[in-house]
């Protein structure tokens, strides 16, 4: 019996796909979406007792009800995607910054402090560049430090960076602990004089936010493919051993590329707080300091992928919040449900990438015997 | 109850008609077919293994050899086809189940930890019942060196071991398990040519034996000394099996190549000599304080081709490096560098590898890791082009004009094989990933090249191709640094050769009139000395 069990091949085998047609990836993931909704279906009927397409079209809503949500959607998918960019050509150099929420929190830090004290003492375009200047030197600092330590002495930068947030976090919480004063938070800052806070554009105070990162976007792009430092940067991450050899200053591109990658998340916590917050916390990165990870990731580096997924992930939390509230859901379902899916959507990614080989079917073998 | 009599009736059908075959072939493949994406790596595969007898494959880069191994040693699994072990169907489907058949490979890089001895290698990864028994481990590896010749002390540490005895320990240890079918994969592409004799005539014992034993390997005198049979591949398909008896390496070639191809290595006399490089007491030693090199002093002239010979791991990479800038050397040593039409010598010492490359020193092929230095995997042809070029012009962007028309005119003079200039280098065949760096080198026009290990693991069609252009390079007066493994290759090639041994220099001798023996006896010399130490 064991011999015979011996002779059957394994029931799937897992194969690179060499290349694959653009309209079979778009079958793929449509494929996923479809079975995600299914799945979704299931889950939501048994589980919520609700009708799946009505809770369907609220996750819709979520975004796109009004164009006020739109727009907020909008300004939350900004802060993701700046951050998402930021990481972008430190991952590409291959240097694992987990630091963004840090960065980011630095540079909110810098642009609060900006608007408490210089507010009001300042014209308004001259603070506005010292704004901008100090929150991007501090997220800059930010990301310095553990590319310095790197570049000399190979430390993790893994650990580091990890390590940097939450030492920021710490001097946020600092910072606006004596800020308060005898108030239990700090407040809106500047609230009666708005001094510091990006003026608004069609009626929304984060325009601009929109607007800056909209350029980020199209300026990272060029910046990576096309410049040497770009350049740079894809052979340092490859291999520093050919980086070597071609003559370039590992060192320096590391450095370099860190103060870049620290200084745009300097930026987004500068537009965090002058464009939408007005005011600074230990929780205004909110997380999107991770979450960037995944977005800088799963588009490869390409700055327009990374907006489409930054609108899929803010889409889905969107939707996730608006099931939560509409039908009194617990907030895990809602998560659960937006969860699925986000999942089915990244495995598309396995299947593009690979496919699988099944068994031949046992009629198929009789036929390879009967010819030998 | 009705299927085991169907399937014993099966085995019975099997035995009366080929009963004679099930006693002489270990390994029957019958239709192997494996496809890695579009690609082909073998294409509907026959062939037989038999005992007693030693087979060689042979074929070019990327003709399926590797694949079809690392498919009985339980690596891969076949897309379609049956493989017979003693006449009887079987899947292998882990390397765990290619040792229950009784199959071992031996891999060209050695998978051994090395603070651990001998006999704990060994037995590194059994499951035996019952408590350890180091001393029955120690008696039963003796008893098998002594069978078969070979000279293992169970007690030694690999990490103080020599390559050809870590290789050895290698076939020890597939032994141990005890397999009967040995499949070695480029076994002597590491030895010198004394301790290659050595392993043919342990091959030799384990062939009487009745063990059937594969050899991989690209080397034609050794195809011709070793082996009963020959079988060859080629483009994933096979050709044919033919008795080594029959056989000479012209035809062999042929069949490997599918056309008629000529082997001469032209030497040319050495024309206007002039003084390049001038190294004097280079002395080099690593992170963990070993030194590397000890003592190097010689001279490389402009219009002639230096050879350098030593096994590998002798120093060979860490005196190609120094050259270029990448090695940390200690005080004192000298490299000068006579720039053409330069009064007074520059010394290299200290400057970047940059500044070094601009003066016209090149280092190419780099040894092992091609992918891993000399270029960049993930980028096409033109985007490695730019790693000798994307400084130049003060613009903050990159030009891809003039390296995309180099890769264009490197593509089509040597002839690389890859869907577009913008095609991932990394996926192209090793042959075609040297071909793009020899190009690339050679483009620069530098004043020394220097190769290392230009032509490892290469078919012969592409090795001569570089050895022809590395010939065409001297003529124009470069200074040609040729480090190399393979002694014929060396002695019909360079005009001087430099033998490494432990970091130390043992001698010059000049190519044309030296032999291999000679050679191979320097490239040994120190290693008493060494092993004292």
């Amino acid at each position: 019996m064991a011999n015979e069990q011996k002779m059957h091949e394994p029931f799937i085998r897992i194969a690179n796909r060499d290349n694959i047609s653009f309209a079979k990836k778009v079958c793929i993931r449509i494929a996923s979406v479809v079975l995600a909704l299914i799945i979704d279906a299931v889950f939501i009927l048994f589980v919520t007792g609700l009708n799946p397409i009505d809770v369907y079209i609220q996750i819709f809503r979520g975004t796109f009800e009004t164009s006020l949500r739109f727009a907020w959607a909008m300004r939350d998918m900004v802060a993701l995607l700046c951050i998402g960019l930021a990481l972008a050509p430190a991952f590409k150099m291959r240097f694992w910054n987990i630091g963004a929420e840090g960065q980011v929190l630095m540079g909110g830090l810098a642009t609060a402090l900006c608007m408490i004290y210089l507010g009001g003492n300042l014209p308004t375009p001259v603070l506005f560049i010292v704004m901008f200047l100090t929150s991007i030197a501090a997220g800059a600092i930010w990301g310095f430090i553990p590319a310095f330590f790197k570049a000399n002495w190979n430390t993790n930068e893994t650990l580091f960076t990890l390590m940097m947030n939450y030492v920021a976090i710490q001097l946020v919480a600092y910072s606006t602990n004596i800020l308060r004063g005898q108030a239990s938070s700090l407040g809106t800052i500047n609230m009666a004089t708005k001094a510091g806070w990006f003026p608004r554009i069609g009626g929304y105070d984060f325009t601009l936010n929109i607007i800056i990162v909209a350029i980020l976007t199209v300026l990272m792009y060029i910046y990576l493919k096309y410049t040497k430092h770009g350049y740079e940067i894809s052979v340092v991450g490859e291999s520093e051993n050919t980086a070597r050899y071609a003559g370039i200053d590992v060192k320096k591109v590391t450095i370099r590329t860190m103060l870049i990658s620290g200084a745009i998340c300097g930026l987004c916590g500068f537009i965090l707080v002058a464009g939408n917050k007005h005011t600074i916390a230990t929780n205004t990165a909110g997380g999107n300091g991770f979450t960037a990870i995944i977005v800088a990731w799963l588009s490869k580096f390409n700055t327009f992928y990374m907006l489409l997924i930054a609108f899929l992930l803010i889409f889905l939390e969107k939707g996730a919040i608006q099931i939560a509230s509409i039908y009194h859901l617990n907030d895990y379902i809602a998560d659960i449900i937006s969860g699925i899916i986000l999942f089915c959507i990244l495995g598309s990614e396995f299947f593009i990438r690979y496919k699988l080989i099944f068994k031949h079917s046992p009629n198929a073998q009789k036929e390879v015997r009967v010819n030998d | 109850m009705g299927q085991i009599c169907i399937f014993y009736k099966k085995g019975h059908f099997y035995q009366s008609k080929v009963t004679v075959k099930i006693m002489e072939d270990a390994i029957r493949l019958v239709n192997i077919t494996k496809k890695f994406g579009s690609v082909v790596a073998n294409k509907d595969i026959s062939m037989s293994i038999r005992r007693g007898e030693i087979l060689s494959l042979l074929g070019e880069n990327g003709s399926g050899k590797t694949t079809l191994m690392n498919i009985l040693s339980g690596i891969y699994y076949q897309d379609e086809g049956q493989i017979y072990v003693n006449g009887k169907e079987v899947a292998i489907r882990t390397p765990g189940e290619a040792f229950d058949l009784g199959i071992g490979m031996i891999h060209q890089h050695f998978k051994l930890v090395d603070v651990f001895t001998a006999a704990e290698n060994i037995v590194l990864g059994l499951h035996e019942p019952g408590k350890f028994n180091m001393k029955a481990v120690h008696d039963k590896v003796r008893a098998i060196c002594e069978k078969y010749g070979f000279n293992i002390e169970p007690d030694q540490k690999v990490y103080e071991m020599t390559v050809a005895e870590k290789q050895t320990l290698e076939i020890v240890k597939v032994l141990y398990r005890g397999a009967d079918i040995l499949i070695l994969d480029e076994p002597t592409a590491v030895l010198t040519p004394q301790e290659t004799q050595k392993l043919f005539t342990v091959m030799r014992e384990m062939k009487k034996d009745g063990k059937a034993i594969v050899i991989i390997t690209h080397k034609l005198h050794e195809v011709l000394d070793v082996s009963d049979r020959v079988s060859i591949l080629r483009r994933g398909e096979y050709v044919g099996t033919v008795e080594t008896k029959d056989a000479t390496e012209l035809s062999l070639t042929e069949m490997m190549v599918g056309q008629k191809v000529s082997l001469d290595l032209s030497r040319s006399e050495p024309k206007n000599r002039v003084k390049r490089l001038e190294i004097k007491n280079l002395n080099v030693v690593n992170k963990d304080g070993v030194k590397v090199l000890k003592d190097i002093s010689f001279d490389a002239y402009g219009g002639e081709i230096l050879g350098i010979a030593g096994i590998s791991g002798c120093g060979q990479k860490e005196l190609l490096e120094s050259i270029a800038g990448l090695q940390l050397t200690c005080e004192g040593s000298s490299v000068e560098y006579f720039a053409p039409e330069e009064e007074s010598p520059r010394q290299l010492i200290g400057l970047s590898p940059k500044k070094i490359k601009n003066l016209g020193v090149a280092l190419s092929f780099v040894p092992e890791d091609r992918l891993g230095m000399g270029l960049v995997g993930s980028m096409g042809m033109t985007g490695n082009m730019m790693l000798k070029s994307y400084e130049k012009g003060k613009s903050f962007f990159t030009e891809r004009n003039d390296p995309k028309q180099l890769a264009e005119k490197i593509k089509d003079s040597l002839g690389v094989v890859t869907p577009s200039v913008n095609t991932p280098v990394s996926r192209l065949s090793g042959g075609n990933v040297q071909k793009i760096l020899v190009g690339r080198e050679i483009a620069a026009n530098p004043t020394v090249l220097m190769t290392a290990y230009a032509v490892r693991g290469l078919d012969i069609h592409t090795s001569y191709m570089i050895y022809n252009l590395l010939e065409e390079q001297k003529k124009k007066g470069v200074a040609v640094i040729y480090v190399g493994e393979d002694l014929d290759v060396l002695t019909a090639i360079c005009d001087r050769i430099l033998v490494l041994c432990g970091g130390e220099m043992t001698g010059i001798v000049n190519g044309p009139g030296s032999t291999k023996e000679q050679i191979g006896l320097l490239m040994t010399k120190s290693n008493k000395e060494r092993n004292v130490k």
